[in-house]
């Protein structure tokens, strides 16, 4: 396992399956908040299902309601168990402030930067814990 | 932090406790925003308006139950059903009724009922510079390049939150520095007939949300004067396979009458030559099937104008669609009912389209199953259709959509498009 420290966008813990892409992605139109997959049918990811996974996405694109759709996936169960970002990102960070705010279940997220966040890969296994620290395998 | 003393009284409760959780939400997200200080707005648009289902409802209802009122003008986006018109389809009665609830909620907080992503095209517009707290993707491309206002890219949620408060985060497009250019995407050979042409708007918005993701693209190398329709199908398309929430076209937008301007006397730092052969990708890229099988035609994404509807029904006065095909036109209650008043919702009506408004199909579950192949002229229909909807869809010029409708399969006249 690697670990590396990134800026806290949403303090928490949580540990999953990575499901990586560069490319951006707008939940509106690319994650299904009834089943957690990823529907954008031009995204690399189309098809994966984000739910409790650690999805590591650069930033969000399109849509203003991909912030909608992900406090609607947090109230069904089908969320990301944790972000990881590029950089700090309002829309996905605001869903997991609303859905603390309603819900008290707000989901950790954590900005890395290019380089480190580059090396993510799907399929490895990620932690989010305590300071923003990010633990990763390192597949070969 | 640098709150101000109303922040601190928003923060504590002293202007009740909607605006209390309003501030504490914004609050939250100062950090994440990069500043340490909020300032104001005059206006807002709401596109927490869509509803995406019990969060979404449950969200308004506690703004509105713990007293929510709106301090500035807040013009409303589309909602989850055309209120008066949704039982002509499929729409579930449950979705109706909770987006109805999401309806009233809004409307009890002051806001004004214009249930359009096209607020830019109703009295509401706002004007040159004003600080504006917009939602929805398109919109904030609109106010930010064609009008000039300024608005961060505000997601669902937050928009409603900065309306109450009349607070945003001093961030980003708010401010002269943010709205530097950082792209300068150059067309070079792209012929004066083709930037006539409607169908180009799309293709152009596409490739620049494509090329230029997160940047602001300086579009260069202009040889018409656009309209607002056609750059409005720019903010669409940009805001759809990107995330543009601002670009300057060199002699069209506000704050780019020169290219020296868009960069505000800085050297671009990154320069694309964008000719004909990327535009045919981005055009190709647009439709995701290449066979004649046509089940629906969809237009309005952004809402359709008046000057849309006066291009539309010429084309299609004294003809009839193909019984298979249906023919969908999305719009605001008031453009509907001025294209009313005008005479040319009749010619469209008879050629056997339907017109709904307040929302659309991607934000209403109001087709039938049986629709699984499209055709639109909307670069954000187009991007968004096969995810949303499962469809696959074909992109053409709005003359290509009514003849495949009249059809009953798909054509287009592939002109400058051919490689």
């Amino acid at each position: 396992m690697e670990s590396v420290t990134g800026t806290i966008i949403i303090p928490g813990q949580a540990e999953g399956m990575l499901l990586a892409s560069a490319e951006p992605l707008s939940f509106w139109g690319g994650y299904d908040q009834h089943t957690g997959e990823i529907i954008d049918r031009r995204h690399p990811l189309s098809g994966e299902i984000g739910t409790d996974r650690i999805l590591a996405l650069p930033f969000t694109r399109g849509s203003s309601t991909t912030t909608a759709i992900l406090l609607e996936s947090v109230r069904r169960g089908v969320a990301p168990a944790g972000i990881i970002t590029d950089r700090a990102d309002v829309f996905l960070a605001l869903a997991s402030v609303v859905a603390d705010e309603m819900y008290e279940s707000a989901f950790p997220m954590v900005a890395v930067g290019r380089s480190v966040f580059d090396r993510l890969k799907s399929g490895d296994h990620a932690r989010i814990r305590e300071g923003g620290v990010i633990e990763f395998e390192i597949s070969a | 932090m640098a709150l101000t003393d109303y922040d601190k009284a928003l923060l504590a409760g002293e202007e009740g406790p909607a605006a209390q959780m309003a501030m504490r939400i914004l609050n939250r997200m100062l950090p994440v925003f990069g500043v340490d200080r909020f300032m104001d707005v005059e206006a807002a648009h709401i596109d927490s308006t869509v509803y995406m289902g019990v969060a979404t409802m449950e969200y308004a209802e506690r703004l509105a139950d713990l007293g929510a009122k709106v301090r500035v003008p807040a013009t409303l986006n589309v909602s989850g059903v055309d209120e008066h018109g949704w039982q002509e389809w499929e729409v579930p009665e449950e979705v109706a009724a909770n987006a109805t609830r999401q309806m009233r909620a809004y409307e009890a907080m002051g806001c004004i009922p214009t249930w359009t992503c096209a607020p830019y095209q109703t009295e509401h517009a706002p004007s040159f510079g004003q600080q504006i707290a917009a939602g929805e993707s398109n919109v904030i491309g609109y106010y930010n390049s064609v009008i000039g206002a300024r608005t961060e890219r505000y997601p669902d949620l937050l928009d409603i939150c900065a309306a109450i408060t009349g607070r945003v985060p001093a961030a980003g497009l708010h401010l002269d520095e943010g709205r530097k250019g950082t792209v300068l995407l150059r067309l070079r050979d792209v012929p004066a007939s083709l930037q006539e042409d409607d169908a180009f708007y799309p293709v152009l918005g596409h490739l620049i949300g494509r090329v230029a993701p997160d940047g602001i693209p300086v579009i260069e190398g202009m040889q018409v004067q656009p309209t607002n329709d056609q750059l409005k199908a720019v903010c669409a398309g940009g805001a759809s396979s990107g995330a543009i929430a601002l670009f300057h076209m060199v002699g069209v937008t506000p704050e780019a009458p020169t290219t020296k301007e868009a960069f505000q006397g800085e050297e671009p730092p990154r320069i694309i030559e964008v000719g004909m052969d990327e535009l045919r990708r981005s055009y190709q890229d647009l439709s995701t099937a290449h066979g004649e099988k046509l089940d629906m035609v969809v237009l309005g994404s952004p809402h359709f104008s008046i000057d849309e509807f006066k291009a539309l029904a010429p084309l299609v006065k004294d003809r009839k669609k193909a019984d298979g095909v249906d023919f969908l036109v999305t719009c605001s209650r008031t453009v509907r009912m001025i294209a009313g008043h005008v005479g040319l919702l009749e010619p469209i009506e008879a050629f056997g389209a339907k017109i709904t408004v307040d929302t659309c199909p991607l934000t209403s579950p109001m087709l039938p199953d049986r629709i699984k192949n499209l055709m639109t002229n909307s670069a954000k229909y187009a991007y968004y259709s096969p995810g949303l909807l499962g469809t696959d869809v074909v992109y053409g010029r709005l003359s290509d959509c009514v003849e495949s409708a009249v059809e009953g399969r798909i054509i287009r006249e592939e002109g400058p498009w051919k490689a």
